[in-house]
């Protein structure tokens, strides 16, 4: 786990390390989810994306599980300092990851209404957007591994980028409705997508901030989770 | 939380507390604020010099004849260790209760009515009654021995016997209570009293426990001490203490590591 020394109780820290090892499991299962949904979307492969909505429930399942097991060990080890904080930031981090779950599985959902329209150049932005946020998550996770604060700050910072992406696709995507309105449909699932994507963003930073809690005991306030299309929805144009 | 001055200035202080037993240092340059009316807890493994901190505060220390104290402590500004101090009327002032508890062989009544005989706190019967009975009551032990006063102490429980103990440490109205381990001979449910018993005691006196269980002490203070090696290693308010602590030694000790 990290440098500390061992506890008394040896169990306590094998505990610990199966915490641990439960939510990697659970990292690995939610990043090779949203590789899968991204996949699914760009080929049109309404196969893959029905295989990424069924092991959802995997994740859920591994949530639940964090859960019950963190409860368990708060009573049972009545844990205190750093043990108490990485428990509660594990059941935290845990539900950032059920929810990146849920985007994936929602990314997913849209493959087949996408696919049945004629192909988008704009796939190819949402591609590079789901890099970036995918290169988040695989970082954070390797962060709270290593219970690295440094790397966790990194993450934040990569967050702006994502909104970047975002703020961009939302002004491709209404141009592409406003050039033809046949492109609306697509457009809006398209536009679903990219919001997806942003969310998912967000619950990665969220988990940043829990390994600075675990590290540090420190909690910054609620980040402000902007949306950067508010300001830019346009008026009407005539 | 009640931020107000009065429970912000320090009841006792110690500066540079040095304990010798013999050669032995049992502490070394301990600074230490106790609040008035908060719960403060000792705590640290066994040998910390946390129980020999603590008898230093009413001079038990002084029974010892190897034991060597030096450095300032003082009650409300006032230097403990004066020469022209009256231990007997420190010691009214800062009652203490220990591990195990020590009634006199003597009747509920007479054991609560004791110390207040000795000072003369009582002026007539009617006074002593009130005294003893509101001493019961507050240690929360009223209720169950108000129909015996006459039965002897030792045929009570060992809860009792402890409550009865604080009843018999507050009969003479003291301003700060040092418990020792006061529970450590108890059962959980007389522990859950004990504990209860001493949140509602604070608002009249100044309380200083020592205490092995971790759990105690985040559960009734407001602050906690800890102490190592004779060092006073870190003291806060015990929230923090117990989610953030500052010092890795505070760390390993509380959350049962091998530090």
């Amino acid at each position: 786990m990290n440098d500390r020394a061992e506890h008394i109780y040896k169990t306590f820290d094998e505990e610990l390390r199966q915490l641990d090892n439960r939510l990697a499991e659970m990292g690995g299962l939610v990043e090779a989810q949203l590789a899968g949904a991204v996949e699914a979307l760009r080929r049109g492969n309404t196969e893959l994306a029905e295989q990424v909505v069924a092991r959802d429930k995997e994740i859920d399942a591994l949530d639940i599980e964090i859960d019950l097991f963190s409860v368990r060990l708060v009573a049972l080890r009545q844990p205190v300092a750093a043990d108490l904080r990485t428990i509660f930031a594990a059941i935290r981090i845990s539900s950032d990851l059920e929810r990146i779950g849920d985007m994936a599985k929602n990314i997913a959902r849209r493959t087949h209404a996408v696919s049945s329209f004629p192909p988008l150049a704009t796939t190819a932005s949402i591609a590079s957007m789901a890099r970036v946020v995918q290169t988040m998550i695989k970082q954070v996770l390797d962060a709270w591994t290593a219970r690295d604060t440094e790397a966790a700050a990194d993450v934040f910072a990569r967050d702006a980028e994502v909104d970047q992406h975002y703020a961009s696709l939302f002004r491709e995507l209404l141009t592409y409705m406003m050039e033809d309105p046949r492109n609306i449909g697509p457009c809006t699932h398209l536009l679903f997508v990219a919001k997806n994507l942003e969310r998912v963003g967000d619950h990665t930073t969220n988990i940043a901030e829990q390994i600075d809690y675990a590290v540090l005991g420190t909690r910054s306030t609620e980040r402000e989770t902007h949306d950067p299309t508010n300001t830019h929805i346009p008026a009407a144009e005539g | 939380m009640d931020m107000s001055p009065s429970t912000i200035r320090p009841k006792l202080t110690a500066r540079g507390v040095n304990v010798f037993y013999g050669d032995a240092q049992a502490l070394n340059r301990v600074d230490l604020d106790i609040r008035a009316h908060e719960v403060t807890a000792l705590i640290g493994p066994s040998g910390c010099g946390k129980s020999t901190f603590l008898r230093c505060l009413n001079r038990m220390n002084d029974l010892i004849e190897i034991c060597r104290v030096d450095g300032d402590i003082r009650l409300d500004g006032e230097d403990v260790y004066d020469p022209a101090v009256d231990l007997v009327y420190l010691r009214a002032r800062i009652g203490m209760v220990f591990q195990k508890p020590n009634p006199f062989p003597k009747s509920i009544y007479d054991n609560v009515a004791y110390g207040p005989k000795i000072h003369g706190l009582a002026r007539s019967r009617a006074e002593m009654d009130d005294i003893v009975a509101s001493s019961l009551e507050r240690a929360g032990l009223w209720e169950e021995v108000k129909d015996r006063l006459d039965a002897p102490a030792t045929g009570l429980s060992g809860g009792q016997q402890q409550r009865l103990c604080i009843a018999r440490a507050i009969a003479v109205r003291p301003e700060v209570i040092l418990m020792d381990e006061p529970c450590s001979s108890l059962d959980p449910i007389a522990t859950a009293r004990i504990e209860a018993l001493m949140d509602e005691l604070k608002q009249n006196f100044t309380i200083v426990i020592v205490t092995h269980s971790m759990q105690q002490a985040a559960r009734v203070s407001q602050r906690t001490a800890f102490f190592h090696l004779g060092d006073l290693v870190e003291v806060g308010d015990t929230d923090t203490v117990f989610t953030q602590p500052v010092d890795p030694r505070t760390e390993s000790y509380i959350s049962g590591r091998i530090g």
